[in-house]
């Protein structure tokens, strides 16, 4: 006992034993919780219909988390009744899988957004983003218009997609190396997409912000908000087995 | 060993001994304190703000 | 002359280096962030070639200063940045509040509510929270070790290089350069820096602690040092990423979804446990008993208290995401240390409340007191609220509606906001050498401004939250939902109205607070009928110096 009462009057008293002492004591929790994640099946096996964005998806999605869209909206169904009926199918772990960052979000001032994907039309987004008083008048959102007006500019789309390789998306090689055609083949119903479609399938292949003749912000985002939950078939086979393996939903 | 049931080995040990053990070592902090003869100890570490100000 | 040199070598390097970035810039937000590092370079190069002192150098002497004083520049600096930045997040705050109530106020592109947000957030947080920390440690650890601060290069370092860390921050949320994980936004090379500023404080606080006087380490630095190493495990950890280009601003997180989601809330979650709690319970600790007069009402309990605070809190990020699809246990864990984490917190309460026993009349007379006290009782009041929010049944009806922000700015607000107005009232007198403050009954006006401030906040966000949930949930006896999204925000626009109000009362009680600093430096006193405020001698208020022993 004397030893003990000894030894912790050292770490009173010596502030490389506290500061070590204290990180270890932070780090347990953190370990506990966070490691065994890295080894959870459903968020490394992949569920039916999950792809890599498109890099006009992902292009949309990165002018999404500049604008800050997940300080209002959330991308996460719970599994309650009010929530599915407003929402849809409460959502899958596997459907974020590809998700740098994931934008689950924390607040809704603005609803959910998760399934949001081909429930209005795009001339209604385009309407929506550039005055959302106007469509929904009680709402409280900014103005996007600049969007429509800002050609999108990504310097080098085939460095998004290579980073985005590095922390673990499944883009192949042809993905990365056709980037850039892709990019503007998605929004222009002129050009050919050549097998842009098999390398993603579902992808929506057209012109979203009513500007055929140019690639803008709000073409980006607008294909990005249409494809919101629309690749799994959440009530498909595949997507219910994998249900019944996510613990105590 | 697959990755299923390492997750599920570190689950396990997540709430069930590991709980233990830190429970155990936090109790044991817990109590630290109230060893006998800290007492004195403390009081004077709490004074010790104090101190400047009565040697001028 | 070999440290001027070198010095000033190591920040023309870093100037070199900011012009290339410019040059290079993948995109415009990027070669904006590395003109202004550029600019600061530039800064530091002149004032260490102009600063230096050349004449003694040739002369071979080494000019020490006053080794018989306290190193209270950074610290001076501190309360003032703590000041100014306090009343710009508190303005920002304000500005937000009216956009929610009036959003023809959104100016876009760049004074949008969603880019806004952040940096209010960040503003509050880390500009006018970790100023004051930072302040407050390097003043604390300097009383309580006898000793001047190690290495006092480096403590000017770190408070400058954490001020171009919220300039870059704070101007990147602008130009939209973000990314997105929140209480985490800036991108990879801000992150960078303010690891390299981090490191230096540690080394500065640490220094200083082996270097002190009393045997003993006092239980504030404790907490000090305990926030300080958490945070820089957490700011590592949450923010591994992959560059897209090492001359452009935009990075992709190491983790995805699930994992992406827990890393961010053990995060987020310990940013408020460890920067606006545990480092704020340092000054408590320090700044209350100094206050009353009185040693803290029990030391073993402050012992009991941090470790049993630190232990748990780092558990509780998971309350952040109950019903998602994090996995059930994770959850469940959260939850349970999240109620655990009551007992520490009110522990906490009762040592800093129970520190007046004997002087409850100080409540009365000191109002510098009565804000630290009511700031204590914010504190066990958010953490009451606190676990009982994260009990799942309860987050069903919580979790993304304004209740949320109204917790947390009853802690912020509250705990952290009137904790650290009472240490600046503590400090501002003290360090410039006035008699007293310029007024201590405009900090009775201040007390009560930002009270009443925080009750219409609080208030108005209860009754928004509860609202939101429940017509969020309404059923009809015709078994469909009641209420559209947009009936439910219509339904919130009288509560932000008050809500902004609140938040008008509290950016007035800052402003009143700027004048009392201000004065109070400028050496001016109010004629006024006396209050009580704890006694001060400058001549104690000295190091041991090491030749004296």
């Amino acid at each position: 006992m004397t030893s003990i009462v000894e030894r912790h009057k050292k770490l009173e008293k010596n502030v490389t034993l506290l500061g070590i002492g204290a990180l270890i004591t932070v780090a347990i929790g953190g370990i506990v919780e966070i490691a065994p994640l890295f080894w959870i099946d459903n968020t490394i096996e992949k569920v039916d219909g999950m792809r890599p964005y498109t890099p006009l998806e992902q292009a949309g999605r990165d002018i999404y988390v500049r604008e800050g869209c997940y300080v209002c909206h959330s991308q996460m169904i719970r599994p309650f009744r009010d929530e599915v009926e407003r929402y849809g199918h409460y959502s899958l772990a596997a459907e974020s899988m590809y998700d740098h960052p994931f934008q689950w979000g924390s607040k809704r001032t603005g609803p959910d957004l998760a399934r949001v994907g081909k429930r209005y039309s795009d001339e209604w987004h385009v309407q929506h983003l550039k005055n959302p008083q106007s469509v929904v008048p009680e709402s409280v959102m900014p103005q996007y218009g600049f969007l429509a007006e800002a050609d999108l500019t990504v310097p080098d789309i085939k460095a998004n997609l290579t980073a985005l390789r590095e922390v673990g998306v499944p883009y192949t090689d042809k993905d990365v190396e056709m980037a850039a055609a892709d990019l503007k083949a998605q929004a222009d119903p002129e050009a050919d997409a050549g097998d842009l479609e098999a390398r993603y399938p579902k992808a929506q292949i057209r012109d979203f912000d009513g500007d055929p003749s140019r690639l803008t912000e709000m073409d980006a985002l607008v294909a990005y908000l249409q494809m919101l939950g629309t690749l799994v078939d959440v009530d498909g086979a595949a997507a219910q087995e994998e249900l019944a393996s996510e613990h105590g939903r | 060993m697959s990755m299923h049931s390492t997750y599920d080995m570190l689950r396990h040990l997540a709430d069930s001994y590991g709980l233990l053990v830190m429970l155990l070592v936090f109790v044991a902090l817990i109590a630290w304190p109230f060893r006998p003869g800290a007492r004195e100890r403390n009081s004077e570490a709490a004074n010790m703000i104090f101190k400047d100000e009565n040697d001028g | 002359m070999v440290t001027v040199l070198a010095r000033a070598g190591l920040w023309l390097a870093v100037l070199f280096l900011a012009v290339i970035g410019v040059a290079l810039a993948a995109d415009g937000g990027f070669a904006i962030h590395m003109g202004i590092v550029a600019l600061a370079a530039l800064i530091a190069v002149w004032f260490t070639i102009s600063g230096a002192d050349y004449s003694a150098i040739a002369r071979g002497i080494l000019k020490m200063p006053d080794q018989s004083k306290y190193d209270d520049d950074p610290v001076r600096w501190g309360v003032i940045a703590t000041v100014f930045w306090g009343i710009a997040g508190f303005a920002a705050g304000l500005f937000i509040a009216l956009q929610l109530t009036w959003p023809v106020l959104n100016l876009e592109p760049y004074l949008n509510f969603s880019r806004l947000r952040p940096l209010h957030t960040s503003a509050v947080i880390f500009a006018f929270g970790g100023n004051a920390l930072i302040a407050s440690s390097f003043y604390v650890v300097q009383r309580t070790c006898r000793a001047r601060l190690a290495f006092p290069a480096m403590a000017r370092f770190v408070f400058w290089g954490y001020q171009l860390f919220i300039v870059l921050a704070a101007t990147g949320y602008l130009l939209g350069i973000t990314q997105s994980k929140e209480y985490a936004e800036p991108e990879w090379y801000v992150d960078w820096w303010l690891t390299i500023v981090w490191v230096c404080y540690l080394l500065v606080f640490v220094g200083t602690i082996v270097k002190r006087h009393e045997p003993h380490i006092y239980v504030a630095n404790w907490f000090y040092l305990a926030f300080i190493l958490t945070i820089a495990m957490l700011h590592i950890v949450n923010n591994l990423d992959v560059p897209v280009s090492f001359v452009g601003s935009k990075s992709y997180p190491l983790f995805s979804g699930v994992q992406g989601a827990l890393v961010q809330w053990w995060y987020g979650h310990n940013a408020v446990g460890f920067f606006l709690t545990a480092g704020f319970l340092a000054m408590m600790y320090y700044f209350v008993p100094k206050q009353a007069e009185r040693p803290i009402y029990s030391y073993r309990l402050s012992i009991i208290h941090f470790w049993a605070l630190i232990f748990l809190y780092i558990w509780a990020g998971p309350h952040h995401l109950h019903y998602t699809a994090l996995p059930d246990w994770a959850q469940t864990l959260g939850m349970v240390f999240s109620i655990m984490l009551w007992m520490p917190s009110w522990g906490g309460m009762i040592n800093g409340l129970m520190t007046l026993n004997g002087a409850w009349d100080k409540v009365r007379t000191d109002p510098i007191i009565r804000m630290m006290i009511m700031s204590v009782a914010f504190y066990g009041m958010s953490t009451f609220e606190g676990p009982m929010m994260s009990i799942k049944s309860v987050n069903s009806l919580s979790h993304y509606t304004d209740w949320t922000i109204g917790h947390v700015h009853s802690g912020a607000l509250g705990w952290n906001g009137m904790i650290t107005f009472g240490a600046i009232y503590y400090l501002t007198p003290r360090l410039w050498g006035r008699e007293r403050l310029y007024s201590l009954r405009m900090v009775n006006w201040h007390f009560w401004l930002a009270t009443i401030g925080i009750v219409f906040y609080a208030a108005s966000m209860w009754v928004a939250g509860i609202t939101q949930g429940l017509m969020w949930r309404e059923y009809g006896p015709d078994g469909y939902l009641v209420n559209s999204f947009a009936d439910t925000v219509a339904a919130l626009h009288p509560m932000y109205a008050l809500r902004a109000f609140g938040g008008l009362l509290y950016l007035t009680g800052g402003v009143l607070m700027v004048i009392n600093v201000w004065k109070t430096i400028a050496g001016k006193l109010r004629d006024e009928a006396p209050m009580h405020d704890a006694a001060y001698d400058p001549a104690t208020d000295r190091p041991i110096l090491a030749a004296a022993e």
